[in-house]
């Protein structure tokens, strides 16, 4: 099926989000896997911590 | 308190700032000793240590901006460097594309984006990225420059950016699964 990802190609997509917008077709593949799977979701909340985690470091000039 | 002993306290957060991103000792003390020298040129009045310190962090970046232009032979990435990014995906996935381990849930760490313990274990990760992948990673995190500037400065391709930004992310997400949230979760 050609919306159909592993677990693998998520992450990855996953972690590309980060740095570059996704192609729509993408962006609808990971909202499909998302919705079924129990892992991913786990590290897409990783990947958002850690983004709020480098934002506070890069600010972070208490002491 | 005189502006030079104001401007030592600040000195070792500057260098470790300074070494996390040029990956090189002297270097960093170069950008350093800069920073400090063009602060003494034209010293400000600061209300507070931590207005004080967001200027100098804004000179430091300026210095080690020029120091990355001024080394861009030494810092181009050479492409045939092996960084382990397969055997880390080999570690993560299984052959089927299912995660080996299921990432472990890391909470609402809001506590712990405070603490410096965090910011420790933070830093120590993004130190142990190879050097030529660290200096990528932090000039898009720390010195938050725009992807065309870094492509430029490095000689890389977008697509090269791309791949390494995306090696550095996922090693520090593993690093900080096993020195910080791994440990948390085990205690």
């Amino acid at each position: 099926m050609i919306l159909r990802r592993t677990c693998k190609e998520v992450a990855a997509l996953l972690v590309a989000r980060e740095d570059a917008a996704l192609p729509a077709v993408e962006r609808l593949a990971l909202r499909l896997h998302l919705a079924a799977c129990e892992a991913c979701p786990i590290f897409e909340r990783q990947l958002l911590t850690m983004r709020n985690a480098l934002q506070r470091w890069r600010n972070y000039t208490d002491e | 308190m005189s502006i030079e002993s104001q401007l030592a306290e600040h000195q070792g957060y500057l260098l470790r700032f300074a070494r996390l991103q040029l990956r090189n000792d002297a270097w960093a003390e170069d950008a350093v000793s800069e920073t400090m020298l063009a602060a003494l040129s034209k010293p400000q009045s600061f209300g507070n240590k931590s207005q004080l310190k967001t200027w100098l962090v804004g000179i430091l970046k300026h210095k080690v901006i020029d120091i990355l232009r001024q080394r861009q032979r030494e810092v181009a990435l050479n492409d045939d460097e092996g960084d382990g990014s397969d055997e880390l995906d080999a570690l993560m996935f299984q052959a089927d594309g299912h995660f080996a381990a299921r990432p472990s849930d890391w909470g609402n760490p809001e506590q712990e984006l405070n603490s410096r313990q965090f910011f420790a274990v933070l830093e120590t990760c993004a130190e142990r990225l190879p050097a030529a992948m660290g200096r990528v990673f932090l000039m898009r995190e720390w010195l938050e420059l725009p992807s065309e500037e870094i492509c430029k400065e490095l000689q890389l391709t977008p697509t090269n950016l791309y791949v390494q930004l995306h090696r550095a992310r996922l090693r520090l997400r593993e690093c900080l699964e096993i020195n910080w949230f791994g440990n948390r979760a085990a205690s």
